[in-house]
């Protein structure tokens, strides 16, 4: 009918008369992979992360992930000022859980002084990390589920970390960036109040609304689906490319820095701790989901064995004077003026001390040169290592899987980042 | 040991297998603040992690760390954290190198070394031989410069911002509205290395300029010398009467005497009576609120 051999009439009336091209488009049978960009402003990318994915039709070859984009120079600011005025940085580390990031900085600062804290100190700073990793794994597990299409659940548990904030700003007077745990012991004593809140809190409304959320989602056919056998990562795997936390004990390692190395007064605390089978990202999430109940348990251990007494050293090089002790001694007030001037001076020497932060291994290389300000605090993010393992872990999967995998990585920018 | 830091006990044969298992590699071995902390050889570190990993239970590589030390011959130190999840240990090892100096990578031994290997590259320029992507990694697309480098200014060079015009992001040089202030805390007595300003003439005494004058006793002896002086009054000095304050009878009569200029202190307290002072004296004195009087009058 024509003489273009690309074109072709068809005979049904609809066409009469239409010229239609049949003609290869470019690459269609040459090259089928192809890039596109995920993030770095995605709202699963649980911030700005910017991933470079290689796909062959929806199978993701090879993941390139761009980190650095919320990169402040948080390690070179810290070299700049005292000990104390360096604390705040670590809220905004992983704003997610803040006294998660606070509590491996102070022990650091207290092992290199050798300082004795009190008891009543230790307990509180548990007591808060608990709840800090409550209030951590209600934003990850919500946003998961989300992530894989489920919005009840997370709208019931933002509720449950709303109460967390509720509980911070009691204590500390901000919600989130509290600079609650200092060298030496916490800023200020919680009112009795607060610790009866938090007990009931624990007892009755936590346990029914998270429970209520995760009826939902645990034995749910699509969540499964989109969540069983998903990144698998093996035992070897795990170690080789540095997990830690929920990621690692989603392999089935039992390694926990809070029972194998316990730091402040976890070595008193009677709990559990949850391994995965599979090493999926079911695996990841359920292992969040039982730890939950496992820090609900040892916030009311803290809560029944909390002792009276001090909660800062009695150190007045290092921990300030009371307001009321200053108005009467000399003493106190050049003690509060020379550590919100000059600040304390550590020590020379180095030290790595690491804590189980909700999201896995957060450690503090601290080298001190004795001078007032650290030489150098080198943060190890978890998500460095994770999110360095997205490669390996999305290989041969879809590229709806990513939201999933992402999402059981827990991973906050302001931490891997930094 | 007092501090709640994280409890790792020691492995008590720890140094004596490292002898044996490094021989010529292990430059160095110290326990400090209860950790244990390894210098080896820069070209053997491949082989001591692999070392490490099979002989000694180092299963995992947590950290790798950068510090410059600008006054050393090699001024990079590189720090590995090491974590043994069977023994329940932790090592440091660490190598230094400098600008030029390569150090050969460990990413066929621990795969996630890429990435912290990279980003001591992209904070100090150390150079890692063998690293199969040496990108940066945190700073800017198109960052120069080495930020953690002691030398590096805090504010850096660059700036950027969204220019209107432009519509586009612009990166212009740091204009600081005022200047950068960096408060040394370091007391000339405890050994500051500076001439304090006015001090300059002050080297004749055969000190080391700027070395303050030396604490004539030692921190011990001042220790014990306060520990010996009288407690502290138990209560703060206040004024509860007028006997504490020098008032009473005897002060009364010496004011009311003249005054050696001549000026009689009553004529002086009629000149400064105010109206209202006038005013009130001439009122009727409302009594007071019936008191109990007190036996022998009131002073």
């Amino acid at each position: 009918m024509t003489d273009s051999p690309n074109v072709h009439h068809y005979g049904g009336d609809l066409f009469e008369g239409y010229p239609v091209d049949t003609a290869d488009t470019a690459g269609d049978q040459a090259v089928t992979n192809y890039t596109i960009n995920f993030g770095p402003q995605h709202p699963a990318a649980h911030g700005v992360l910017r991933l470079v994915l290689e796909l062959d039709g929806e199978i993701i070859e090879r993941v390139d992930p761009h980190v650095g984009l919320l990169h402040r120079g948080t390690e070179k600011l810290i070299e700049y000022k005292t000990y104390l005025q360096a604390l705040p940085y670590f809220d905004r580390l992983d704003y997610c859980s803040p006294l998660g990031m606070e509590h491996s900085y102070v022990l650091a600062i207290e092992k290199l002084l050798d300082l004795e804290v009190p008891d009543r100190a230790q307990y509180l700073r548990v007591l808060f990390a608990e709840l800090t990793r409550i209030c951590n794994h209600m934003l990850n597990i919500g946003s998961h589920v989300m992530d894989v299409g489920a919005m009840t659940p997370n709208l019931w548990v933002f509720e449950l970390r709303e109460d967390c904030l509720n509980f911070f700003e009691r204590a500390s007077g901000a919600r989130m960036h509290s600079a609650w745990f200092r060298p030496g012991g916490v800023h200020q004593d919680v009112p009795e109040r607060l610790l009866y809140d938090i007990g009931e809190w624990c007892e009755k409304r936590l346990p029914k609304l998270f429970g209520d959320a995760m009826s939902l989602v645990i034995d749910n056919r699509i969540f499964k689906q989109r969540n069983v056998d998903i990144a698998t990562v093996s035992k070897e795997d795990a170690l080789a490319w540095g997990f830690s936390g929920p990621m690692i004990r989603g392999s089935g390692i039992a390694w926990d820095l809070r029972k194998s190395q316990p730091y402040d007064a976890y070595a008193k605390m009677d709990f559990e701790i949850p391994v995965g089978t599979r090493g999926d990202c079911y695996d990841r999430f359920m292992v969040r989901v039982q730890e939950v109940y496992q820090s609900a348990r040892i916030i009311l251990q803290c809560i029944n064995e909390m002792p009276s007494g001090p909660i800062a050293s009695l150190d007045r090089k290092v921990v300030p004077p009371k307001r009321g002790e200053m108005k009467q001694s000399m003493e106190s007030l050049i003690h509060h003026f020379k550590l919100y001037t000059e600040g304390f001076h550590v020590p020379a020497g180095e030290v790595y001390v690491a804590t189980e932060s909700p999201k896995g291994e957060f450690g503090v290389y601290l080298v001190s040169d004795g001078s007032n300000k650290p030489y150098r605090c080198k943060i190890r993010p978890t998500a460095f290592s994770h999110l360095q393992a997205m490669d390996m872990m999305s290989k041969g999967h879809m590229l709806a899987d990513t939201t999933a995998i992402i999402g059981a990585i827990d991973v906050v920018f302001g931490e891997c980042d930094r | 040991m007092a501090h709640p830091a994280p409890l790792i006990a020691p492995r008590a044969t720890l140094a004596a297998e490292l002898k044996t298992l490094l021989g010529a590699d292990l430059l160095a071995h110290v326990f400090t603040v209860d950790e244990d902390s390894i210098t080896v050889d820069r070209d053997a570190i491949a082989g001591v992690m692999v070392a490490l990993r099979d002989n000694l239970e180092y299963q995992q590589m947590m950290e790798i760390a950068g510090v410059d030390y600008p006054d050393r011959p090699e001024r990079f130190e590189v720090v590995y954290h090491l974590l043994s999840v069977t023994k329940n240990h932790r090592l440091r090892v660490r190598v230094s190198t400098d600008e030029a100096t390569p150090v050969p990578t460990i990413v066929p031994v621990w795969p996630n070394a890429g990435w912290l290997e990279r980003e001591v590259f992209d904070m100090y320029g150390v150079l890692f031989a063998g690293n199969p992507d040496l990108r940066r990694i945190l700073t800017d697309y198109g960052f120069q410069g080495h930020p953690q480098r002691k030398d590096f200014p805090l504010t850096g060079y660059t700036e950027l911002r969204y220019s209107e015009e432009d519509k586009r992001v612009v990166y212009e040089p740091v204009k600081l509205a005022q200047d950068f202030r960096n408060f040394d805390f370091m007391s000339p007595w405890e050994g500051a290395d500076y001439v304090l300003p006015g001090d300059e003439k002050a080297g004749g005494t055969g000190e080391a300029p700027g070395k303050g004058a030396p604490t004539p006793m030692t921190a011990a002896e001042v220790k014990k010398a306060d520990e010996a002086k009288a407690p502290p009054p138990p209560t703060p000095k206040t004024t509860e009467s007028t006997t504490q304050t020098g008032a009473g009878a005897k002060a009364n009569i010496k004011a009311a005497k003249t005054s050696r200029d001549g000026a009689s202190a009553k004529t002086a307290t009629k000149a400064a009576k105010t109206p209202a002072t006038a005013k009130a004296e001439k009122a009727p004195t409302k009594p007071r609120a019936p008191r109990k009087p007190k036996a022998g009058g009131d002073a």
